[in-house]
């Protein structure tokens, strides 16, 4: 097939299946899809930057996200007083301390040459770290923790708009990227993958556990939305109007008018859960280009070039001067940035943050899916990656359960086997998924969308 | 009676740290070793070696029942074990079949070490497939037999303390068994012609198949090595514990962070690796208050719970112990890089 014609087909197809379920399931099922396809092609884009363009395997994407959606809950929701008044300052004096201690280790780390100094210097300052952090950290937080444990619980916020969280989750998945990255990126590229696995597992564990900052797993609901709610909607005239004037003819069509009336609610209704999600959609759909615009720009620049020439051959490179750990820290921390925007947005679309849902199934390993089904090093790849992958993901259950019903059929109602396999019939996407990349790895390995080597 | 505080203190810390530790530690021992080897000899990192353990562990559940059903146990034992060698052959030649099917084409292309890795993990995807498609994704115990070795009240009564000890039979069947497969495996690599030349394709596979060694055959042996230990290790573990498929998922990660804390690919650094992240995880979210109360005076008793770390945390002092090492020395404990 030719190369050119690749992309729009793809995205051709992609169109008619989102049409497909608008039709028999219903458009909010449909955007409901559309939106979360999204936020997946951004975080493939991601993705893509660190593996397609960078050639670094970070196993770590549930650990960005997550850090995304937290900087969500920080930025938008309100902060306790209460909690801040009593104990504020003891969360604050143990923060200190803890960077302290770090910066005092590190700085033995480096400078210190002989190893037994050093080794009794780092003893000493884990010791009397742990010692003044535990005599502050803890009981702050038995203060904060019980300050109206079933609402709040924790600081709360910064009580800014949500929508600022997106920037600035960037910020901070790009900061501990930073950090990470530091500590990782000279590894060889399966270490790399399995350490940023660890420590992805291990934000999340701080997510979970440190009830003060994230309620951990009582979850944090109710965040404020950057698009009206339904219930405003449906009260004000605007929209009353334009629904009205929509369906113009369709209403003309009815004659008496408390059913007109009846019928108008109805579609007032109906119409507004669906402006709530093409307003998301819009949102989303402007950072999906603005992202896909600038990492084009990114691959296009000698910057880009750069690059790829370390991908394809790091001692080649190295040999043209370029600081290879440099520039990998670079991607990555960009990359994760990426995905630390996508997990923001997804906390907003959720309107609640829920740090027990955060799996390496669901956040790390479907992503990855997406990069290398795509077409790794092509942006437009991610991006149809995404949106494939992910409605594969949603559409795969009911279409196995109807696959396993209709092996199942010649049995009776009441068998237990049929039973059985209808209520485990839910478990065959995975297989699908695994199918997918198997037959993807093997007979396509390039990729839907494959990168394009530019020849000059 | 200043004495007997000590011996107090010394049975507590064998009851809560001790036994449980070196259990887990032989079932995490085994498990690592399986993957060190596929890792020394078909050099890749294996991401769907936990979901290969669950699978094993699923064939034992499925066999024990059938023999269960037939009204074959073995007495005081828990008929799991009977299970095993017949979970074995399943999972051995599941595995090869999978091997077949896909990882043998990447060998023939010399695929790079990280195309393996993405394989293993779409590898990884169907067998959880297959695992909860047939068992359900729910906990399940599968023990039966005699439950205690020694109970915590006889021990108690017989000996006046006020610590009772209590062992499973599980814990001591696990640390019997792990001892007798990894006593046979290096038996096995050190001494026997096969095994001997495993190690060389390891080392140097263009040498070993100059020195006319058939690589298919290292292959399997491989495979089957690995099914061994694996399946044995998921069996341990779900009769010490219970079998549920995400819990085995989740033991991926300190299998990886064993392997690499022991250095990767030595056999002798995954059973040290498997021991030092069992004992590590025990060690240090236990709450060490009570043990104080017995040894120290009564006005320097501590008033905390003398815990390092919160037990929330147990999960994910595996992977703080392998960022640890990766910084610290990145070869492990034992350096190495074959078998």
């Amino acid at each position: 097939m030719n190369d050119e014609l690749r992309a729009p087909i793809a995205f051709t197809v992609m169109g008619i299946l989102l049409a497909i379920v608008g039709f028999t399931q219903s458009w909010s099922v449909s955007l409901s899809i559309i939106n979360l396809c999204i936020i997946s092609s951004i975080m493939a884009i991601g993705v893509n930057l660190q593996w397609g363009y960078g050639g670094l395997f970070n196993a770590g994407v549930m650990g960005f996200t997550a850090l995304g959606g937290l900087t969500a809950v920080l930025v938008s929701h309100d902060p306790i007083y209460e909690a801040w008044d009593k104990a504020g300052v003891g969360i604050i004096i143990s923060t200190i301390i803890f960077i302290l201690s770090i910066t005092a280790l590190l700085f033995v780390f480096r400078n210190i040459e002989n190893k037994q100094i050093r080794n009794t210097l780092i003893i000493l300052i884990i010791f009397f770290g742990l010692i003044g952090i535990n005599n502050f950290y803890g009981p702050s937080i038995n203060i904060i923790e019980s300050i109206d444990p079933a609402k709040t619980g924790f600081l709360g916020g910064l009580g800014l708009p949500i929508i600022f969280s997106w920037l600035i989750a960037a910020v901070v998945a790009g900061l501990v990227a930073w950090v990470i990255g530091k500590i990782t990126l000279r590894l060889r590229s399966d270490y790399l993958a399995i350490a940023t696995l660890g420590i992805s597992e291990i934000v999340i564990a701080v997510v979970k556990h440190e009830d003060w900052l994230s309620r951990g797993v009582k979850n944090v609901s109710g965040l404020d939305r950057p698009v009206p709610y339904e219930i405003e909607l449906q009260e004000s005239q605007w929209f009353l109007n334009l629904i009205e004037s929509i369906n113009f003819s369709k209403l003309e069509a009815i004659n008496s008018l408390t059913s007109r009336q009846d019928v108008l609610n109805d579609l007032v209704i109906s119409s507004s859960g669906i402006f709530v999600k093409l307003c998301y959609a819009g949102l989303f759909f402007s950072v999906l280009l603005l992202i896909f615009y600038l990492s084009q720009l990114a691959l296009n620049s000698p910057w880009g070039r750069m690059l790829r020439a370390i991908r394809d051959n790091e001692e080649a490179a190295s040999a043209m001067g370029k600081n290879i750990f440099l520039q990998h820290l670079q991607i990555f921390i960009i990359g994760s940035a990426i995905i630390g925007i996508a997990g923001a947005m997804l906390t907003t679309l959720d309107g609640q943050f829920t740090p027990g849902s955060y799996r390496p199934l669901r956040f790390t390993f479907i992503i990855w899916l997406m990069v290398i089904i795509g077409g790794s090093g092509n942006n437009l790849g991610s991006i149809f990656g995404g949106f494939f992958i992910w409605f594969i993901w949603i559409e795969a259950e009911p279409l196995s359960i109807g696959f396993v019903n209709m092996l199942a059929g010649g049995l009776e109602y009441d068998n237990p086997l049929r039973i059985h396999l209808l209520g485990s019939a839910a478990h065959l996407r995975l297989f699908i998924m695994g199918l997918l990349l198997l037959l993807a790895l093997r007979f396509m390995p390039k990729g839907v969308i494959p990168e394009k080597i530019q020849k000059k | 009676m200043e004495n007997f505080e000590f011996i107090n203190a010394i049975v507590l810390l064998a009851n809560f740290v001790l036994v449980p530790a070196l259990s887990y530690g032989s079932q995490l021992a085994l498990a690592t070793l399986s993957l060190t080897i596929v890792y020394g000899v078909l050099r890749f990192s294996n991401f769907a070696q936990a979901d290969w353990m669950s699978f094993g562990t699923m064939a034992a559940i499925l066999f024990a029942w059938l023999f269960q059903s037939i009204g074959i146990t073995a007495g005081i034992f828990p008929t799991a074990l009977l299970a095993l060698p017949f979970a074995i052959i399943v999972t051995a030649l599941f595995c090869l079949l999978i091997d077949r099917s896909v990882y043998s084409f990447y060998r023939k292309q010399k695929s790079q070490p990280i195309v393996l890795m993405i394989v293993s993990v779409g590898v990884m995807f169907i067998l959880q497939a297959i695992v909860r498609f047939i068992i359900g994704p729910n906990d399940r115990k599968f023990f039966d037999g005699e439950k205690y070795i020694i109970h915590a009240l006889d021990f108690k009564n017989y000996f006046g303390l006020e610590e009772g000890l209590t062992i499973k039979s599980t814990q001591l069947i696990t640390v019997i068994v792990a001892l007798i497969a990894m006593i046979s495996l290096f038996y096995f690599l050190q001494k026997t012609k096969l095994g001997k030349s495993m190690r060389a394709y390891s080392n140097n596979e263009d040498l070993a198949l100059l020195s006319g060694i058939n690589p298919e055959k290292i292959v399997i042996v491989t495979w089957i090595i690995s099914s061994i230990l694996i399946t044995t290790a998921g069996v341990l573990y779900g009769l010490d514990k219970s079998f549920k498929p995400f819990t085995y998922f989740n033991l991926l990660l300190p299998m990886f962070a064993a392997a690499i804390v022991g250095g990767i690919g030595s056999p002798i650094g995954a059973v040290i690796g498997g021991y030092v992240i069992a004992f590590s995880e025990i060690t240090l979210t236990y709450a060490y208050k009570k043990f104080f109360v017995y040894l120290m005076p009564e006005h320097l008793e501590p008033s905390g719970l003398m815990q390092v770390l919160s037990t929330d945390y147990k999960f994910a002092i595996s992977f703080i112990i392998l960022v640890i090492v990766l910084i610290v020395r990145p070869t492990g404990i034992v350096r190495g890089k074959i078998i």
